[in-house]
């Protein structure tokens, strides 16, 4: 049984699963699982690789039909929605998106579209507009002619997010936007995340830094096999105790210094005993530091 | 959310250039480049007609072809242009359109440029189908062409039954169809030993992919099949763009990945199996004319409308290369020879100056694509 540790969300949430089991050809991912997103919150998914939080996502966005139960979008099975329906109500920025070769950012951003064109309505004025504004609000207007190949992974992440807001959706749900970004952009990301919370969005993300999902979400679904282990505000669930359950880490919780909030730091690792304390304060490093610039990606 | 008035009055510029065209309700999207490329690929068509109409061992000037083309000319000049010559040019033309368009959808559906229905066995399993429809049921040629296509399907579902696992967009699939068009190849080759002579002189032709001989009646049933064909494709059209972002971002934005896909490769073979119910099995029109008009467009999405253009292109060209290039070397050959006397004894023996099938100058010409095509992909993955 999963600890609910906030009274359960209101029954008046848009987006919610009744016991679905998900499932790839024979292996079954999810068995049974019932989730509500709470309304206007910002709701990060965490876990290890391979619980299924992909999986949850997809079924939630129907991608994947669950093989029982069902999902509930604004009060009727999701799998009696249009297509296009479902997309103009709800956004997904999949794990795996293909940029095609040469794409231009606005050309990529204005595909968030699909769901309002039809045969006589190509490229409405209102195509325009959202486009113009989900630039703005990704901060990539100035990408705009620019080829998606040529852009750094931040830019490119920035810009799927941007299609995904062209969508103009209420109802966001991000698979690792910030997966392969440095921490800054990282954090820039976030950011941008929350601020389309603060305007009104709900957002679900999966995310795999702890630190982060402490900061940003109004409530933290806690996933291991397949199963969700705990779920609610992150000060309940983000503990000591249930990290070390979900991920088999050993870790202490301490207070985060900028927020207040849990701040997860693992034990384990060498005390940098050797090194002298101003190394570690660091102005000037002691030894030279082996640079990492230059190499990798 | 509803955009500001400030940013309603930002103008958006557009790299690929979006032309929107706007009347109430309605917005049309036109594609300058796209128009352009294609304006470009009609003219060259245009000419390659006009060049295919007028040669030949009774030869017609441009301007002899087009006064024809405008009602006037000779009699014997309108015999040869009208219905002679006229038929087989617009097949290369219509018929080359369908292969490309074909091309340009297995590419797009399976992502892959390898991936053609020549490449894959499905013109050769057309060709099985249309044997087996000639050998064990008929002559006529509705018959032939719902033969081709039942084999182009049949070989399709055994393709997609044994490269299944590995999903449509592996290798799995490009190694799988080589082997069955490789297997369906020599079948065919089996079947044409097998019957009479004369049924056979007749398939064997056929069987390297030819427009010589050809009557307007299959062209026409052909292009009238593919008709609506193309208009379920017109309709597909937006949501084949989509697939191009990944069926995870397709379907998060409102398409419905397996039916489109499903749908646009019923098309696709069906399409491939006209064109070669007519022509026989043509290879690398499917294969090249979507990767080169790509390349004049400068476009991420395989366009159909280009691809089509462009294999209509290939093939008239193709087929003028296959018609007139011995007929041409022994015209030369003679044109040497009466020159320079001397010379003539050391002349070697050409061929005999009768018109090739097209598909031998496009199987040469398509092979050497492939090497360059695989050489570059090689590269690019090293
Ligand atoms: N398309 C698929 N076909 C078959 N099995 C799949 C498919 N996608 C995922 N799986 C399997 O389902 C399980 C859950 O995968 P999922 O992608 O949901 O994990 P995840 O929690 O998102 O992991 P990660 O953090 O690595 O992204 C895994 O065991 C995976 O191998
Ligand atoms: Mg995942």
């Amino acid at each position: 049984m999963p600890d609910r540790l906030a009274p359960p969300a209101s029954a008046a949430s848009r987006l919610s699963a009744e016991g679905i089991a998900l499932t790839y050809d024979r292996t079954e991912v999810i068995s049974e699982l019932s989730v509500h997103i709470p309304d206007g919150g910002f709701t990060v998914i965490i876990g290890p690789n391979a619980c299924g939080k992909s999986t949850l996502l997809r079924g939630l966005s129907r991608l994947l039909a669950p093989a029982r139960g069902q999902v509930v979008l604004d009060g009727r099975s999701i799998s009696r929605y249009p297509a296009k329906e479902v997309a103009r109500r709800l956004g997904l920025l999949p794990q795996s998106a293909i940029a095609p070769e040469g794409i231009t950012v606005a050309d990529l951003v204005a595909r968030g579209r699909y769901p309002y064109q039809h045969l006589v309505r190509q490229w409405s004025p209102q195509d325009e507009r959202a486009v113009a504004r989900a630039l703005e609000d990704t901060a990539t207007t100035e990408l705009a002619e620019r080829q998606v190949d040529e852009l750094s992974g931040g830019q490119r992440q920035r810009v799927w997010v941007a299609m995904v807001l062209a969508q103009q959706t209420d109802l966001l749900l991000l698979d690792e936007p910030t997966t392969y970004l440095d921490v800054a952009h990282q954090i820039e990301l976030m950011e941008l995340f929350s601020d389309l919370h603060a305007a009104g969005r709900t957002v679900v993300a999966v995310l795999h830094d702890l630190n982060q999902a402490a900061r940003y979400a109004t409530h933290v679904i806690a996933m291991r096999e397949g199963r969700i282990l705990a779920e609610g505000p992150p000060r309940e669930v983000i503990t000591s105790a249930r990290v070390e359950a979900v991920f088999g880490l050993p870790n202490v919780v301490i207070a985060d210094p900028v927020t207040g909030g849990p701040l997860v730091v693992p034990r384990g690792g060498r005390a940098p005993s050797t090194a002298p304390p101003d190394a570690v304060h660091g102005e000037v490093p002691a030894a030279p530091v082996p640079s990492a610039a230059g190499e990798g990606r | 959310m509803s955009a500001g008035p400030d940013l309603a009055r930002r103008p958006l510029r557009r790299a690929e250039g979006r032309l929107p065209l706007r009347r109430g309700p309605i917005s049309l999207v036109l594609r300058p480049r796209a128009l352009i490329v294609a304006g470009i690929l009609l003219a060259v068509i245009c000419l390659l007609t006009v060049v295919a109409l007028g040669s030949g061992t009774y030869r017609l000037a441009p301007a002899e072809v087009l006064e024809v083309l405008r009602g006037g000319g000779r009699p014997m000049d309108r015999t040869v242009v009208l219905q002679w010559r006229l038929p087989r040019a617009v097949a290369a033309v219509a018929l080359g359109a369908l292969l490309g368009i074909s091309g340009g959808l297995f590419q797009t559906v399976t992502r892959n440029p390898l991936a053609s229905p020549d490449i894959l066995g499905l013109a050769n399993g057309a060709f099985t189908g249309m044997l087996l429809t000639l050998v064990l049921v008929s002559s006529s040629w509705p018959l032939l062409s719902a033969g081709a296509v039942l084999g182009g399907a049949a070989t399709a579902l055994l393709i997609w039954a044994l490269a299944r696992t590995g999903g449509v967009q592996g290798f799995r699939l490009i190694v799988v169809g080589i082997g069955v068009s490789a297997m369906l190849a020599s079948l065919n080759t089996w079947m044409l030993l097998q019957i009479e002579l004369e049924t056979a002189m007749f398939a064997a032709a056929w069987g390297a992919g030819t427009l010589n001989g050809l009557t307007a009646p299959p062209v026409i049933g052909a292009v009238l099949c593919a008709v609506p064909l193309l208009a379920v494709l017109a309709v597909l059209g937006p949501s084949l763009r989509q697939l191009d972002l990944g069926d995870d971002m397709a379907a998060a934005s409102g398409v419905r990945p397996a039916r489109v896909r499903s749908a646009a490769l019923l098309i696709a073979v069906a399409l491939v199996s006209l064109a070669t119910a007519v022509i026989g099995p043509v290879s690398f029109i499917a294969l090249a004319a979507p990767q080169i008009a790509r390349r004049l467009a400068r476009a991420p999405h395989l366009s159909p409308m280009l691809s089509g253009l462009t294999g209509a292109a290939l093939l008239l060209l193709s087929d003028l290369v296959a018609e007139h290039l011995l007929p041409l070397l022994a015209r030369t050959r003679e044109a040497v020879a009466a020159a320079l006397p001397a010379l003539a004894a050391h002349l070697p023996a050409g061929p005999a100056p009768v018109p090739l099938p097209a598909g031998v100058v496009t199987v040469s010409v398509g092979g050497l694509y492939l090497v360059l095509t695989l050489i570059q992909e090689i590269r690019r993955r090293a």
